[in-house]
């Protein structure tokens, strides 16, 4: 179903869901879902309510093995080539390399920086100037840099919630991971704090490869160069976003893009 | 439509009878609450008028030290032919019986109800040590492999179910568990096994036994720990399960494992609950007679559990031979018999013939008791709202 645009053959896709069936219980909530995400792309997920894109993204990094009743029936996602849920994948490995932000910001009630070194302190590194450095650097990445610099031992839980949400960026991308997940990063935060988020991850574009899902979809027209959409656990339609939103070639793309579709 | 009189108002009330019982249901329902707080307003009160005098004098230091630093006696009261009642302990009666050369009019002896309530103090101070200390290791282990490793079914379940039933066990029976496995068959370590030990098992330089350890605070201690672990397992689980399940996610998002997320992200911010419902289960195992009426608690005990006859050192001995000897000291603390402010009182109203005496030493051990929980129940408070400032989220 996937269009293959001239990028898509030129080069490997970086990630690829292969008919994927995925299941809570006896509850399938995707069906045959056969996806690509390019490398350094930025890749929106859109469509209505339950229709199985934030458990597509959550797949992605094996964070829905959290969830008991969570399974992939059938089909692969796979990274580079490597099946995601072959028995020999270290999930911590798989998730340092994949980041995921999520749609309610939640910093730990912890200090600024013990947030953002967070997942290098799991990974074992101690050195006191090596996690000053990374905190420094994945904050400065994610814009947050000036505004925190004075009051890094503060509490996160004192920030705003824009600065909350770009504190849990920085934590993600402390990691230098590949890939950063976003699960409706803005759903939470007002206008403003949206533009920002929206601006950072327009800053990022290119050094990871971005997936979000997103309601909102002139923040997809704004930020995904290519933009999938779900409906009832199928893919409908992915195409370059511009093309997606102006030229849809299934009926029921154009209904929800437009609006119609309730 | 009828049209809207000025002087007839459409909402205005009536007497019908759905008004009469919602007053009737108000009344009857707000009369229960209020005899609720009464009856609590009655206990307290009553302890409060009966044993604060105990407690308290008039003059300075204005706390009976006495009654709160002696270990218990039996009180001698001695009636002069002017009708003064001299009260004493054995000495003081021996003393004053010769002053008055044998002229006074009688000498009433009661037990237990003279001196101090210092051992009862003591000895509750410790089975709640050994009780919460393992109730915790054990109930927030267990809480812990429910919330956050097992998965929800049979299992899950099942272990729900006997916590439950755990809890409703009467705690006598606890008492007696407590009696068969810790007195009589718990295993030590031993150089030579005793008759009674159900099985033996040569280490070597040691024998395992499994003979029991007596009736001592370890065993009171242990069985208490059974009578609050429902409560500590279910409070803990709850504690855990408040803690977002966002924090578990971008926790292993970050590259986490399970035990780190725990240990960094779910376990610092359930402790401030966790610590306070230990601190009700004190109160709880604090309060239970039954448990440690035949593992731990003696009716009389004229020493403090660190009060033992040991062989005196020679004068050269060495360091580490003074130092080995306040280890088994400290030790032996746990496995001496203790008396028990809960039995203390027991014994008090129900073992002794009753007077004005005993009555006194009654309420004043009440008064205390009450005293000694209320603090913890308010350290709780405390630290509940302390930690809770520091953790929000």
């Amino acid at each position: 179903m996937a269009a293959a645009t001239p990028a898509s053959v030129a080069e490997d896709p970086l990630i690829k869901v292969e008919r994927l069936n995925y299941a809570y219980g006896d509850h399938q909530v995707l069906f045959d879902v056969d996806l690509n995400m390019r490398s350094e792309d930025v890749t929106a997920l859109i469509g209505p309510s339950g229709c199985g894109k934030s458990t597509l993204l959550r797949a992605i990094n094996r964070i829905n093995d959290l969830v008991d009743s969570a399974r992939v029936v059938s089909g692969r996602i796979t990274v580079d080539g490597v099946d995601l849920y072959a028995p020999e994948v270290d999930v911590v490995r798989l998730r340092r390399n994949v980041g995921m932000v999520f749609q309610k910001y939640n910093p730990f009630p912890r200090s600024i920086f013990e947030n953002a070194v967070y997942g290098l302190r799991v990974a074992g590194i101690k050195n006191r100037h090596d996690l000053e450095e990374a905190a420094e650097r994945s904050l400065k990445a994610a814009a947050l840099w000036d505004e925190v610099k004075d009051r890094l031992h503060e509490t996160a839980t004192s920030l705003s919630g824009g600065q909350q949400q770009r504190l849990c960026i920085a934590r993600a991308i402390a990691l230098q991971p590949r890939i950063l997940l976003m699960d409706e990063p803005c759903a939470a935060l007002d206008p403003v704090a949206t533009v920002r988020i929206e601006e950072l991850i327009f800053q990022l574009r290119g050094q990871y490869t971005f997936v979000i899902v997103t309601h909102n979809m002139e923040q997809a027209k704004r930020i995904a160069d290519r933009t999938a959409f779900f409906c009832k656990g199928r893919l409908v339609e992915v195409d370059d976003t511009m093309t997606l939103f102006n030229r849809p070639r299934d009926p029921l793309t154009e209904s929800y893009v437009t609006g119609r579709l309730t | 439509m009828k049209p809207a009189s000025s002087t007839e108002n459409p909402f205005a009330g009536d007497q019908s009878g759905i008004h009469r019982r919602e007053a009737a249901a108000r009344r009857v329902l707000r009369t229960g609450s209020y005899l609720v707080v009464l009856i609590t307003a009655a206990i307290l009160l009553h302890i409060f008028v009966k044993g604060a005098p105990v407690v308290f004098q008039p003059e300075w230091p204005f706390v009976n030290t006495k009654f709160l630093t002696e270990l218990p006696a039996t009180l001698h009261v001695i009636e002069d032919k002017q009708g003064h009642h001299i009260e004493t302990d054995v000495s003081g009666a021996d003393v004053i019986k010769k002053q008055l050369g044998g002229n006074f009019a009688s000498e009433k002896t009661i037990s237990h109800s003279g001196g101090g309530i210092l051992g009862p103090i003591v000895g509750t101070a410790l089975l709640v040590i050994v009780s919460v200390s393992v109730a915790l290791i054990l109930g927030v282990s267990c809480a812990i492999y429910l919330s956050e490793y097992a998965k929800k079914g049979k299992f899950l379940e099942t272990v729900r179910l006997a916590i439950l039933n755990l809890a409703g066990v009467p705690s006598v029976v606890f008492g007696l568990f407590g009696l068969g496995a810790f007195v009589l068959t718990a295993p030590k370590f031993v150089d030579v096994p005793a008759e009674r030990s159900v099985l033996a098992i040569p280490l070597g330089f040691t024998t395992l036994s499994f003979e029991g350890w007596d009736t001592c605070v370890l065993s009171g201690g242990f069985t208490l720990a059974f009578v609050i672990l429902p409560v500590i397992i279910t409070a803990s689980e709850q504690c855990l399960q408040a803690v977002p399940q966002g924090f578990r996610e971008t926790s292993m998002a970050l590259g986490a494992t399970r035990w780190q997320t725990i240990r960094y992200s779910v376990l610092p911010f359930a402790t401030p609950g966790i610590l306070t419902s230990s601190i009700l289960g004190i109160s709880r195992a604090a309060g239970e007679t039954a448990p440690i009426m035949f593992t731990a608690a003696l009716a009389f005990k004229d020493k403090l559990p660190w009060q033992k006859d040991l062989l005196p050192l020679p004068a050269d001995a060495s360091i580490f031979a003074h130092w080995e000897q306040s280890v088994s000291r400290f030790l032996g603390i746990f496995t001496e018999s203790v008396q028990a402010l809960p039995y203390h009182i027991y014994t008090l109203a129900a073992k002794i013939p009753q007077n004005e005496y005993a009555e006194r030493a009654q309420y004043g051990s009440v008064f205390v008791f009450l005293v000694l929980v209320a603090s913890l129940a308010a350290v709780s408070v405390w630290l509940r709202i302390h930690l809770r400032k520091k953790y929000q989220w």
